[in-house]
């Protein structure tokens, strides 16, 4: 086994200025219709993170209102008006936080950003397999957002103008759009914009599963067998498998949606002869595995900060590829924990309890595999570390509290608590966001070709990880007692974890806003980048920063495992790490 | 922290949940504690590791790096696949076994209905009573039957550590034994629209004295006209209209005072004789068709009750004044809050 041939001490001294992607050419077509998954990449990132910024404001919007166990946000004439106005406004507020969270900004965050520009210069190649669906994709996604923008400006000319705009008066159904609710003439008025927006999403989400799996399987280099993927390829791999194939169930189950409601044909509501659990199946069948499309890649990004940022060779690395994949199957078959509470027949409810306990292992695997990468390490507490460190910790908590909820005697009473709030934002959030942050970080002198202020970044990391935390934490007391979800007003005895709640949110926000402005003045003031800043070995760190239109000066030749940081060793801050010359890998 | 007391005064249970106050609360509490301390345990484990080798392990300049650290060991990968494999089994089984307990009523248990509409609980009792308060008998064990009459609704009591949500068209069932006495809350725990954090209530545990005498007495507070209009939305609407439209019965609009014809040709006058016959004793007298007086069913009503129906059928639009001003109560259609 030798390293690759195209070692970064040649590039310097190719003839001419280094050609960069950002600057490869220029004006407003040269991005809008390019077919480079750098540029669609940074693309996506702007709307995604736009998305996020707007889910984010709603999710503050609730928590300010749950400040008070009164309703008292939208003032009316009378109190019962005001109590009216502000459950509607409530109503509307959580239901766009969650589909906006899932379907525009978890859903697409790590594979459409981070996987789109760092996929195909991990193998090496060019770009993806198929460059042209690949800015389908970014087009069909932005088509799904107008859906939503729909939705959100018809609930602000309703409030600001009193002026309806025709099929929404907002959506106030929940993410989960539960019938008969939904389907109900004169309620709801969203529904049929907002399935119709996730439908339009979610085959963006197909056609990137489908390019990264042709990618995977096609344009590997010589030398990359499966097991010499690195593990982000694999995490990857794993969620374009579920993107798949459990999306276009979602697709099915939503044109049934809004055929219900528009043509009234009697599939889910029951004033029709239909039947509202069959819509529940139907939904979660994909939105369970839609959870490991969230959380997947997530693994995978920390995989390799956790290797690059300790300068170790990861541990484990067969476990951690195979449990990714393991994750990606068992999660198609634990969909009915989400109707315990539903009247599913006890059976069905103790068959799904026990294969839901099966996601346990490989999530635990995982977690003691990144603890032994850390055993004996070198770590270095660069931000993306920081974030990848809050992530296991976070992950932890969010893992180990699915056991009471995946035990049915105990979840029974937990089911649609704040308990069930609590645990999935320590995985959605705490887990899927925080590696999104920490792979931004990571990737950031790649992305940009600048290196941002390391000491923000720390600082911002600690106050999301605290902010986090008191935001998060109290909830699975407050759930433990008994608080449900989705209420606007609540009983006076869980105002106190409420509060710490809404503080909590407000601190974890300015983290955000903190770690939002370290990129913006990273990527405009920061120090120029090396090529590979942090000593990585996978093939992305062996091309300049910012890459190159064809990513690689020279293409790399020969792989070897992405793993063996021993192979570098580093100079200077401005050329970062260069390989040994003569380097032996040791066999293992 | 100086919130804690606070938090636990104000809930009169424990830091973690709520006051025990059915049969299997405290088995699911048990094993609450049980995955609890399991967790505490493991996130202790990961946590302080991840501290240790944080601290230990981090760069210093000019401190070597180790180069003897390993990339793999396979029976330490086996060992933590195989220990939380056995672990996740074991708590399945408990969960399993305490969810029978939970799924299963015992055979001698009393039947209540609970029904549920945007955005509150009616409740009838095995007597017939409907009424918008729900007490039960201590130590007894009661099914609820539930359903919606529109969109899903949730039925929670955390005291009792029961849930299940209420499906329209879906004869939902959930039981429970309570242990204390006392007043615990009933929340809606499906999301339902607008009012659906106000679609709270509460139970009452009686001892068994005072549940019969709730029973007897629940209904003193209605007019009797109000109690007709009342057992008529409970029973009676099914088969007779008050808008003279046709149905399986007469139509109860001007009814009263009215003749009709027997199946033997004869003729009858509407009064509270024949009013209480029919009532009482459905099966006898048989009317001309299409009336068939055998699909009247037989109702377990009192005296009273058969009187305030039969005042209910005298003016079903609207009460006839009665001489004594009883304080107003809430219209009986709706079931008091």
């Amino acid at each position: 086994m030798s390293v690759i041939q195209a070692d970064t001490h040649g590039i310097a001294d190719l003839p001419g200025k280094p050609d960069n992607y950002l600057t490869h050419s220029t004006g407003f077509k040269s991005w809008a219709l390019s077919l480079d998954h750098k540029r669609i990449g940074l693309m996506y990132m702007t709307l995604v993170l736009s998305a996020f910024a707007l889910g984010g404001f709603f999710a503050l919007m609730l928590r300010t209102e749950l400040l008070s166990p009164n309703a008292w946000m939208i003032h009316g004439a009378t109190p019962s008006e005001t109590r009216a106005n502000t459950e509607v406004f409530y109503n509307n507020m959580f239901s766009l936080h969650g589909a906006v969270m899932v379907f525009m900004f978890m859903i697409p965050a790590i594979p459409a950003i981070l996987g789109n520009f760092v996929l195909p210069m991990m193998l090496g190649a060019k770009d993806v397999a198929f460059p042209r669906l690949n800015l389908l994709s970014l087009y069909v996604y932005a088509l799904g957002a107008c859906f939503f923008t729909y939705i959100l400006l018809g609930g602000i000319l309703r409030i600001a103008f009193g002026f309806h705009l025709p099929g929404s008066t907002g959506l106030d159904t929940g993410w989960t759009f539960y019938t008969p609710y939904s389907v109900r003439p004169g309620y709801a008025d969203g529904t049929v914009p907002a399935t119709l927006g996730a439908f339009v999403l979610g085959f963006s989400s197909i056609l990137t599963g489908v390019n990264f799996i042709t990618t995977l399987h096609t344009l590997r280099p010589k030398g990359m067998t499966w097991f010499r993927m690195p593990l982000f390829l694999w995490a990857l791999y794993g969620t374009s498998v579920i993107q798949i194939l459990a999306t276009p169930v979602l697709a099915i189950t939503l044109l049934l949606l809004t055929a219900e409601r528009t043509l009234r044909v009697g599939i889910f509501d029951p004033a029709l002869g239909g039947d509202p659990i069959l819509y529940q199946h139907f939904f979660w069948f994909y939105s369970h595995p839609a959870v490991y499309i969230m959380i997947l890649p997530a693994m995978g990004v920390i995989s390799e900060i956790i290797s690059v940022h300790s300068r170790k060779h990861i541990f484990g690395y067969n476990f951690i590829a195979v449990s990714s994949i393991a994750l990606a199957l068992f999660g198609f078959i634990v969909w009915g924990h989400h109707l315990f509470a539903s009247g599913q027949s006890p059976l069905a409810n103790s068959i799904f309890s026990l294969l839901t306990f099966s996601v346990a292992i490989p999530s635990a695997v995982k977690v003691f595999n990144w603890l032994g990468t850390l055993y004996k390490s070198s770590i270095r507490f660069t931000p993306a570390m920081m974030f990848a460190l809050s992530f296991i910790l976070l992950f932890t908590i969010g893992g180990l509290t699915g056991l009471f909820l995946g035990a049915l005697a105990t979840d029974i009473h937990f089911h649609d608590t704040y308990f069930v709030i609590a645990h999935f934002h320590y995985v959605m959030m705490g887990s899927t966001l925080f590696a999104f942050i920490g792979g931004v970080y990571h990737w950031f002198p790649k992305i940009t070709g600048k290196m941002v202020h390391e000491r923000t970044g720390q600082i911002a990391a600690w106050v999301a990880f605290l902010g986090f935390n008191l935001t998060f934490f109290p909830q699975f007391v407050a759930g433990a007692h008994g608080a449900p979800r989705r209420w606007a007003t609540y009983p006076q005895e869980y105002a106190i974890y409420h509060q710490m709640s809404t503080i909590g949110a407000y601190i974890m926000s300015s983290g955000f806003i903190l770690v939002g402005l370290n990129w913006l003045h990273g990527a405009r003031r920061g120090r120029k980048a090396p090529a590979n800043p942090w000593g990585g070995s996978t093939l992305e760190w062996h091309t300049p920063s910012p890459p190159p239109h064809d990513n690689f000066p020279i293409a790399p030749t020969n792989v070897g495992d992405p793993y063996d940081l021993a192979a570098w060793e580093y100079v200077s801050p401005t050329e970062g790490w260069v390989l040994k010359k003569n380097y032996v890998p040791a066999e293992h | 922290m100086l919130a804690m007391p606070n938090i636990l005064a104000q809930t009169g249970g424990s830091f973690w949940l709520p006051p025990q106050a059915s049969t299997v609360a405290p088995e699911i509490d048990n094993l609450f504690y049980g995955i609890y301390y399991l967790c505490v345990f493991f996130f202790l484990l990961i946590a302080v590791l991840l501290i240790y080798f944080a601290i230990k392990y981090r760069y210093r300049e000019g401190v070597p790096e180790h180069t003897d650290a390993p990339k793999h060991n396979t029976a330490l990968e086996l060992t933590w696949t195989f220990i939380p494999t056995v672990l996740v089994v074991v708590i399945f089984y408990y969960g399993f076994v305490d969810f029978l307990d939970l799924s299963v009523p015992p055979k001698y248990a009393a039947t209540d209905v609970v029904q549920a509409q945007m955005w509150s609980y009616a409740f009838t009792y095995p007597n017939g009573l409907t009424d918008g308060e729900l007490k039960i008998p201590i130590n007894t064990p009661i099914v609820f039957h539930m359903s919606s009459s529109d969109v899903i609704h949730g039925f929670y009591i955390p005291a009792f550590r029961i849930k299940k949500d209420i499906v329209p068209m879906r004869d939902n069932v959930i039981w429970v034994q309570a242990t204390q006495l006392g007043k615990f809350d009933i929340y809606c725990t499906q999301y339902c629209g607008k009012g659906h954090s106000e679609m709270r209530n509460t139970v009452e545990v009686l001892s068994e004295d005072d549940y019969q005498n709730y029973l007897l007495h629940a209904e003193d507070r209605f007019t009797p006209w109000q109690l007709g209009q009342r057992k008529y939305n409970t029973f009676c609407f099914v088969c007779h209209s008050l808008d003279g439209s046709a149905n399986t019965g007469p139509t109860w609009k001007g009814i009263w005072g009215s003749t009709v014809t027997m199946e033997d040709g004869s003729t009858k006058k509407v009064d509270e004789a024949y009013l209480t016959h029919m009532i009482t004793q459905p099966n006898v007298w048989k009317l001309q068709p299409p009336f068939d007086s055998r699909v009247m069913p037989l109702f377990n009503l009192s005296d009273r009750q058969v009187k305030a129906i039969i005042e209910f059928i005298k003016s079903p639009d609207k009460e006839i004044v009665p001489a004594s001003t009883e304080s107003a109560t809430a219209p009986a259609t709706q079931p008091a809050q």
